[in-house]
């Protein structure tokens, strides 16, 4: 992907917080990213406890009117 | 701004829903417990409108209704205005949702989640009605059999800015938007002949790039010219590409960036910039079928593009106009679009999946992704496609991206009592105010309503007077708070408002 764009908008933002902000939005993005990984065993249970008993027959229904 | 949600609609265990009796049902259910007492509901005043509307809304749901369920006086409910200053009624045998006028892109936020409480509680007050099965709502864009339904955002414009400035402009923002906006879909092709996941569950439903359609040959740019106000000042922009959202966040970027794009256009401070998208048409689903937002679109000027490139140039260009425009005078909602705007694309840029507690289109596709792996299903399998319809149950404990929100997965910027109170209450700086707070002080007085006109039926009065709200900006709190206050009878308010 070219930086071309990338660099350009980066620029624009006020160039002492900028580097401070990202570092700092990696660091929570990280670790929201690992708390999400580890629970996704756990909704995909949910799921199952939800989810239509039968799926294909729900899917096969699931039929509307065209709208706008 | 405002926008308006036709809402999925099922019966289960009904092989052959009647929508149409059913959405009509919602609605009557949800207007006798609007206002409490009420010895009427107001109707939707069409003076302004076109009147096959009118006919088309009316005569096809007393032809369909069960008329030991549907009174004839209980037919005209199915098009009602809320206290929150909102329509909800049945249109092209959909229940819809129109919000109140709003000004930031979190009321709109807001007062679209109050949409949804809404439904849900119609859906809900069905069941006191005696009525046997249940309704279900999802709020999604297709039943993946060749039906599309819509969720449509309007933004108040000047009527000066040229509209062949908004095609040329709104075009590629709006494809390349969709990286953000989109809610995903498990299928490709209006009939979904294919099943692979895709961004968006609106793209395939486009085949034309500009219109006055929205029911089929949809255009990417609406041309309906329909104000509800001074058409001499004002335009509003009718945009009918948006897929419903359940992510507070999405919908937030999809009223927020569009905005700030329109303000740019409508400031000239994109003359002298192009970015002009070749066949847009076929550029809408391109954007749509590529998860790894790599596709290249051709752009005039020999330049190629991805739309995640198309909309870093968008934010390039937001950014040196507020600067330009506000400079550190910026105001905080203004501001924060601009944050939230820059920091998704960050995130999409590192790795889409990074977007999974903030973009409905990712967070469907990891639940799938995950589902998928772990019980070695093939992409066409019967339980992918109900998450992806699950996904959008408005039901907190069947709906998948409710569950998630509960789970604190799903970034929410709206709490439940703000919910609540904007289900109840209109915003209090637009007319939506006057219109909400009126029918709430003076609901048997009021025969009829719109978006520019309230119509009051006085005691005593021979006429009916009308009240136009040809304004959008007055009717606010500040505007009307203090006569309304003073105002002991709705024949007092008509001649306050006279003095």
């Amino acid at each position: 992907m070219p930086q071309r764009e990338n660099a350009e908008r980066k620029s624009t933002r006020p160039v002492d917080t900028a580097a401070d902000d990202q570092a700092a939005a990696r660091t929570t993005q990280g670790e929201r990213k690992a708390a999400i990984d580890a629970d996704v065993d756990a909704i995909l249970d949910e799921i199952d406890d939800v989810l239509e008993v039968n799926a294909e027959e729900f899917v096969k229904s699931f039929v509307q009117k065209g709208g706008q | 701004m405002g926008i308006e949600t036709e809402y999925g609609i099922t019966v289960p265990g009904v092989r052959i829903v009647n929508a149409m009796a059913s959405s009509t049902r919602l609605v009557n259910a949800y207007a006798r417990h609007d206002v409490r007492g009420r010895q009427r509901n107001p109707k939707w005043d069409y003076s302004e409108e076109a009147p096959l509307r009118d006919a088309r809304g009316f005569d096809m749901t007393r032809a369909e209704a069960d008329p030991s369920q549907l009174t004839d006086d209980d037919m005209g409910m199915a098009n009602v205005i809320l206290t929150n200053g909102s329509r909800f009624y049945v249109d092209h045998a959909h229940p819809e949702y129109s919000s109140p006028e709003v000004t930031c892109p979190r009321d709109a936020v807001l007062w679209d989640r109050a949409g949804v409480a809404i439904m849900r509680r119609a859906a809900e007050y069905t069941l006191d009605d005696g009525v046997d099965q249940p309704i279900v709502l999802y709020k999604n864009n297709t039943d993946n059999k060749g039906a599309s339904y819509g969720c449509h955002e309007n933004y108040l414009m000047s009527r000066t800015t040229p509209f062949s400035s908004i095609v040329a402009w709104m075009t590629p923002f709006f494809i390349s938007r969709q990286i953000f906006t989109g809610s995903g879909r498990l299928g490709v092709g209006q009939e979904a002949k294919r099943f692979q996941y895709q961004i968006s569950q609106r793209a395939d439903f486009f085949e034309a790039e500009v219109g006055l359609e929205t029911t089929f040959k949809r255009p990417i740019i609406n041309t309906r010219d329909e104000p509800h106000c001074d058409p001499e000042r004002f335009r509003r922009l009718h945009v009918i590409v948006g897929d419903a959202n359940m992510s507070d966040t999405a919908t937030y970027l999809k009223m927020g960036t569009t905005s700030l794009v329109l303000s740019m256009l409508e400031s000239g401070f994109l003359a002298g910039h192009d970015m002009t998208v070749i066949e847009s048409v076929r550029a809408m689903s391109t954007v749509s079928h590529d998860l790894t937002l790599g596709a290249r679109l051709p752009l005039t000027g020999n330049r190629n593009w991805t739309a995640l490139e198309m909309q870093q140039e968008f934010w390039s260009l937001a950014s040196r106009f507020c600067e330009r425009e506000y400079g550190s005078d910026i105001d905080p909602d203004t501001a924060q679009v601009l944050h939230e705007w820059g920091s998704v694309l960050d995130r999409l840029e590192t790795d889409p999946m990074d977007c999974s507690d903030v973009l409905d289109w990712v967070a469907k596709y990891r639940l799938m992704q995950a589902y998928r792996e772990r019980d070695s299903l093939e992409w066409s399998s019967p339980q992918l496609q109900a998450i992806d319809l699950q996904y959008a149950d408005i039901r907190p404990d069947r709906g998948l991206a409710l569950r998630l929100e509960l789970r604190g997965q799903l970034r929410r910027m709206v709490t439940d009592e703000e919910i609540e109170h904007a289900r109840l209450n209109a915003p209090t700086d637009t007319r939506a105010y006057f219109r909400g707070e009126c029918l709430r002080r003076f609901p048997d007085e009021i025969a009829a309503a719109s978006w520019d006109s309230l119509i009051f039926d006085l005691p005593g009065h021979e006429s009916l007077v009308r009240v136009p709200t040809l304004e959008p900006s007055r009717g606010t709190k500040d505007h009307v708070g203090a006569l309304l206050d003073r105002a002991v009878s709705a024949a007092d308010l008509i001649d306050l408002l006279g003095s």
